[in-house]
């Protein structure tokens, strides 16, 4: 990652941001309410996903791998669920970005949807065979509201992106 | 737009060697994480050292903001209060819907008054609590129903130690870090607590389905139906959950197979009691070694 933009200074600001602000979407999670059952979408992932969409070559896909893990220390899952996840999810949007031809929005909520729902089951499934998780359904929910508010996580992510970079933020990194 | 075209290799070897390492280190990656999975399943509390230190970092957040929730409920409650009391329409419903309410509570007392006359003299049994403290948050998009209690191994806090509030069975810990714990709620899909039924006294198992509520299955063959309303008490069988605490009531039963709703509501706890685990005689060693 470093290596293509690495022209001796990049501000702690242009990195730090990114990564701040997926730990705090992680974080998001920990607000005080006692839920009895998981509706609540993963916001680490959406605003992870977010940065993916908007800046494809900021981060190289190894990067989903701590994040991953800060968001597992965080939820209380178990440890390797959403590094697992994350990163497989990253590294099938780096082989997305190879073969498609045109990128916009509705493309790339699209594929943002499909990762939501590819992690979400995922992470289900991690749980079922970790220990114990309720019937599939139950995760609908949080599923289809993380796709809906995918666009949300992305403008966040612009503003956030904007600031990050200040004055000339669509040319320069 | 057409696609970013920063996968382009191009021509510097630098690009390239960075791409590959990059690429080799997100698969080792996740092989290295589904290593970890496979250690959760096997070894549940492997990790414990490194879970409780996040535990201990991140739960003083839900600690403090739960206070800022819990005034904001207040706060909404009272001004509800006050519109209401310009109407004498709503005054009259909350008239009505208050003594609904200590219908409830007064058939409530009644249940727990007679369960309370059963267990005379069985109280001693049960160990002092280890510790008092309140429960401030849960895991909102985990897949696990785990809610964050405010002690840990400090006040001597382990895992698998049972918990209850004074309505009931809350779950047991999970987790725990220096200063907070996790407890696992009894609607945790992996939740099993061995209970009796208190009308009758036949032995039944209560599971966590993972979606806040449980499933009530009788341990007996042939036994009586369940019933709308039964009371489901710890039987202390096994150990690790003393006897006697009140869990569940019967929401809807279906012969052998009834569901069940814990008779302690995580999300209006604000305090919870952790018990020392029950000790049972242990097994007779088996010959061997």
């Amino acid at each position: 990652m470093a290596s293509y933009y690495d022209d001796g200074r990049r501000p702690l600001r242009t990195w730090a941001v990114s990564v701040l602000s997926t730990i705090a979407g992680s974080a998001l999670s920990l607000l005080p309410f006692v839920a009895q059952s998981a509706v609540w979408p993963a916001f680490g992932l959406l605003v992870a996903l977010g940065w993916r969409m908007l800046r494809p070559e900021m981060w190289g896909a190894w990067v989903a791998l701590p994040l991953g893990l800060i968001d597992d220390l965080i939820g209380g899952a178990p440890l390797g669920t959403s590094a697992a996840l994350w990163t497989i999810t990253f590294l099938a949007m780096d082989l997305a970005d190879h073969r498609r031809v045109w990128r916009d929005l509705a493309v790339d909520w699209q594929l943002a949807a499909v990762a939501i729902l590819f992690v979400t089951a995922g992470a289900w499934a991690i749980a079922v065979f970790s220990g114990g998780a309720g019937p599939l359904w139950t995760v609908a929910p949080q599923a289809l509201l993380g796709a809906l508010l995918f666009p949300a996580a992305m403008r966040v992510c612009a503003a956030l992106d904007r600031w990050r970079l200040g004055k000339g933020a669509a040319t320069t990194f | 737009m057409p696609p970013p075209r920063h996968r382009d290799r191009g021509f510097s070897r630098r690009i390239s060697n960075g791409l590959f390492f990059g690429y080799v280190g997100a698969v080792a990656g996740i092989v290295a994480a589904i290593a970890l999975v496979l250690v959760a399943r096997f070894d549940p509390v492997a990790f414990q050292g490194i879970r409780g230190l996040a535990l201990d970092l991140t739960a003083p957040f839900s600690g403090v903001t739960r206070g800022v929730v819990r005034g904001a409920d207040d706060i909404a409650d009272r001004t509800s209060g006050y519109f209401a009391a310009g109407s004498q329409n709503s005054d009259l419903k909350a008239q009505l819907a208050e003594a609904r309410r200590a219908l409830i509570e007064a058939k409530v007392t009644s249940l727990e008054n007679a369960r309370l006359k059963r267990l005379l003299g069985l109280v001693e049994q049960g160990g002092k609590p280890i510790a008092t403290a309140r429960i401030v948050g849960s895991s909102l998009s985990g897949q696990r129903r785990y809610a964050t209690l405010s002690a840990g191994g400090g006040e001597g806090v382990r895992a698998g130690q049972p918990v209850r509030s004074a309505e009931g069975l809350v779950g047991r810990i999970a987790e725990a870090g220096h200063g907070w714990s996790r407890v696992e709620l009894l609607t945790d899909g992996a939740s099993t607590v061995p209970v009796r039924l208190l009308r009758t006294g036949q032995p039944a198992l209560v599971a966590g389905r993972g979606d806040g509520g449980l499933e009530v299955r009788s341990t007996q063959s042939g036994a009586q139906p369940f019933h709308r309303g039964d009371i489901l008490v710890t039987s202390g069988t096994g150990g690790v959950f003393p006897p006697d605490l009140p869990v569940a009531v019967v929401t809807a039963s279906n012969g052998e197979v009834a569901t069940a709703r814990p008779l302690a509501d995580a999300a209006r706890l604000d305090f919870a009691l952790v018990l020392p685990e029950a000790v049972s005689a242990p097994p007779p060693p088996v010959g061997g070694r």
